[in-house]
């Protein structure tokens, strides 16, 4: 999936976390911030990269600002901000990717 | 060395601060000891005025010096104005490397921290803290170590000479010219001053600052004229609104709801929900959710409280006020209503001491039928954590929690699954501040799980089938199976606090938190894109 456009997904709510993917010229980067770093950081960067690779997604710059979110949260928002970024909005592949 | 909760207590601290590691809660019971009192200076000239012009006059007068252990009490809560103003004094005074001991520091003293920094304070000792303090303790701010003791334990020390006073300074919402003390009938009333009463007794010298003089004799006094030195007034002791801040609105949250009616399914399926009962609650929505649910069976059983202590709050005075208790013994008020509640003849002011102090000839918690508390991580060992947040900074205070805990026959803890992301029920709590061992129940919006030590509780709870009976295991794994297992906190070697055990003895040490850096990248090496 390629990444044309930065976009946006999610809230800065509680248990929540808002995903911001743009454009980039080579490779992945992520930055992440989030209110339970010590205990689950690693396991949301983990999250995060597993569904951009799910999404094809190999160069884009990706930037979480966790508020707490479970895992099936997480996942959500990259995912809906990578279809935003990647002007897929409308032709979902449900049951695809999406899972 | 491995102490009683399985926490290693490196030999170096037991070292510096002589202590011994926990060994269990009645190690000291029956042991003999010995108390240990101040050195005063009588007044015996009736022509000397207790009356100084100044904090700084009282603290010339006292002798104040490098070094020095200055107390304050924490009565007046977020609303407290005496902390900040006697160590603005201290500060501007030039002194260095003081222990500051006071019953608890909350946010209202978030303008110690920078004193904390030039180290003008060096040692903290109070039942937690909350707010920066906390945050500049964990960072690894304080020079000396932070010691954290229970109200009980706070007597305690007191009480063997383990922690020595210089000057104790206690705002008083009224006092006369001679210093007899009251918490009310001023500006900024707290209603009782028992947490301060022990530093009457052990101080070397006693500071009464208060912001309404009254004509002598202001009686019956709460602390005696025999116990204090000097009286300074000042124009505001306190803020009234925020004294009050324990006061909660009724919770709307149905999860709280849920827990509360958990709760009093526990109370009133044990044997001790009889007439004549005892029972100590807290501020926490849920907790005075719960108590007005068990309002609602005590009328209908016709069964009254024998007693109620702790802080207090409008629903433990509704009570009292109605005929369903007989008695309230209060060592604190978190709201207006419990303050203005002390009209009532049957509640009564006790002192620290007589609530919890753990080494007296018995305090009365020991007296506690029930006692429903909160935590911030309960473990599936029992042990509880109340100061130490879940990302290693410290954050709350002790309080009462290991005293009640222990002293009551059924000592049941409402917490939550889960506090966001944050499993409240772990494998190892990142601190232990009350053992496992004082724990019986645990409340969650998951179900209930019983300490095993406790079978005639589980079978009470079994027979009656009135709540979901887990086992802790269970409720952990329930947890752990929504967020995912957390990983460690990491920690510095440095250790900055240790948590005392009511008896003295070191339960757990607190550690620097290792600075994270935020944000965190993580790189993926890529293909070049094709038509890029």
């Amino acid at each position: 999936m390629e990444i044309l456009k930065t976009a946006v997904a999610g809230t800065l709510e509680s248990s929540d976390c808002l995903v911001t993917i743009e454009p980039a010229r080579s490779g992945l980067q992520l930055d992440l911030e989030s209110a339970v770093m010590q205990q689950y950081g690693r396991r949301i960067a983990e999250v995060a990269m597993e569904t951009l690779d799910r999404l094809n997604v190999q160069n884009a710059r990706v930037s979480i600002v966790d508020k707490g979110a479970l895992d099936c949260t997480i996942k959500a928002r990259v995912e809906c901000a990578a279809m935003r970024a990647a002007d897929h909005e409308g032709r979902v592949n449900w049951g695809g990717v999406i899972r | 060395m491995i102490n009683a909760v399985g926490r290693d207590i490196p030999d170096e601290i037991l070292e510096i601060t002589g202590k011994e590691p926990f060994q269990g809660n009645f190690y000291l019971d029956d042991k003999p000891m010995t108390k240990v009192g101040p050195t005063i200076r009588p007044i015996m000239n009736n022509k000397k005025s207790k009356l100084v012009a100044s904090i700084r006059e009282a603290l010339i007068k006292c002798e104040a010096h490098d070094g020095m252990t200055v107390s304050f009490h924490h009565h007046f809560r977020d609303g407290d104005l005496i902390v900040n103003m006697v160590m603005k004094e201290i500060h501007d005074m030039g002194f260095k490397d003081i222990t500051i001991c006071a019953t608890s520091l909350g946010k209202a003293h978030d303008p110690l921290v920078p004193m904390i920094e030039d180290g003008t304070i060096t040692r903290i000792e109070s039942s937690g803290v909350r707010g920066r303090i906390g945050e500049a303790i964990s960072q690894g701010k304080l020079q000396g170590l932070a010691i954290m003791r229970s109200h009980g334990g706070r007597v305690r020390a007191l009480t063997t000479g383990e922690a020595h006073v210089d000057i104790a300074f206690i705002g008083a919402p009224t006092s006369d010219d001679y210093g007899n003390l009251r918490g009310i009938g001023g500006k900024a009333d707290c209603g009782v001053l028992s947490y301060a009463i022990v530093d009457g007794n052990h101080a070397d010298h006693c500071v009464a600052i208060t912001d309404c003089l009254v004509p002598y004799p202001n009686f019956p006094a709460h602390i005696s004229q025999t116990k204090v030195d000097y009286v300074c007034v000042v124009d505001e002791i306190g803020v009234p609104s925020k004294i009050a801040s324990g006061a909660a609105k009724p919770t709307t949250d149905q999860r709280k709801l849920l827990m509360a009616q958990y709760c009093t399914d526990v109370v009133v399926n044990t044997p001790w929900f009889k007439d004549g009962f005892s029972y100590q609650t807290g501020v926490g929505g849920a907790s005075i959710a719960s108590t007005q649910y068990l309002a609602e069976i005590m009328r209908d059983r016709n069964i009254h409280m024998g007693f109620g202590v702790g802080g207090l709050t409008k629903a433990m005075c509704q009570l009292l006020d109605d005929g369903m208790a007989r008695v309230m013994l209060d060592v604190q008020d978190f709201d207006l209503d419990a303050v203005h509640n002390l009209k009532n003849v049957n509640h009564h002011r006790i002192p620290a001491g007589v609530y919890a102090n753990p080494l007296n000839k018995g305090a009365v918690v020991n007296k506690l039928d029930y006692v429903v508390l909160a935590s911030l991580e309960v473990d599936v060992h029992f042990n509880c954590n109340v100061v130490v947040g879940s990302d290693g900074m410290i954050t709350g205070a002790q309080g009462g929690h290991p005293d009640t805990a222990q002293g009551a026959k059924c000592a049941i803890v409402i917490c939550p699954l889960l506090q966001g992301r944050i499993p409240a029920i772990c494998t190892d709590v990142t601190t232990v501040t009350t053992p496992g061992e004082s724990i019986d129940v645990v409340v969650t919006d998951y179900g209930v799980a019983v300490n095993p030590a406790r079978q005639d509780i589980l079978q009470a709870l079994r027979e009656a089938d009135c709540v979901p009976l887990r086992t802790i295991e269970e409720l952990r794994d329930t947890a752990y199976s929504i967020v995912g297992e957390p990983d460690k906190v990491e920690f510095e070697d440095r250790i900055v606090g240790i948590i005392e055990a009511r008896d003295g003895t070191i339960i757990d040490v607190v550690r620097q938190i290792k600075e994270i850096k935020q944000p965190a990248v993580y790189k993926k090496k890529g293909r070049r894109r094709a038509n890029g």
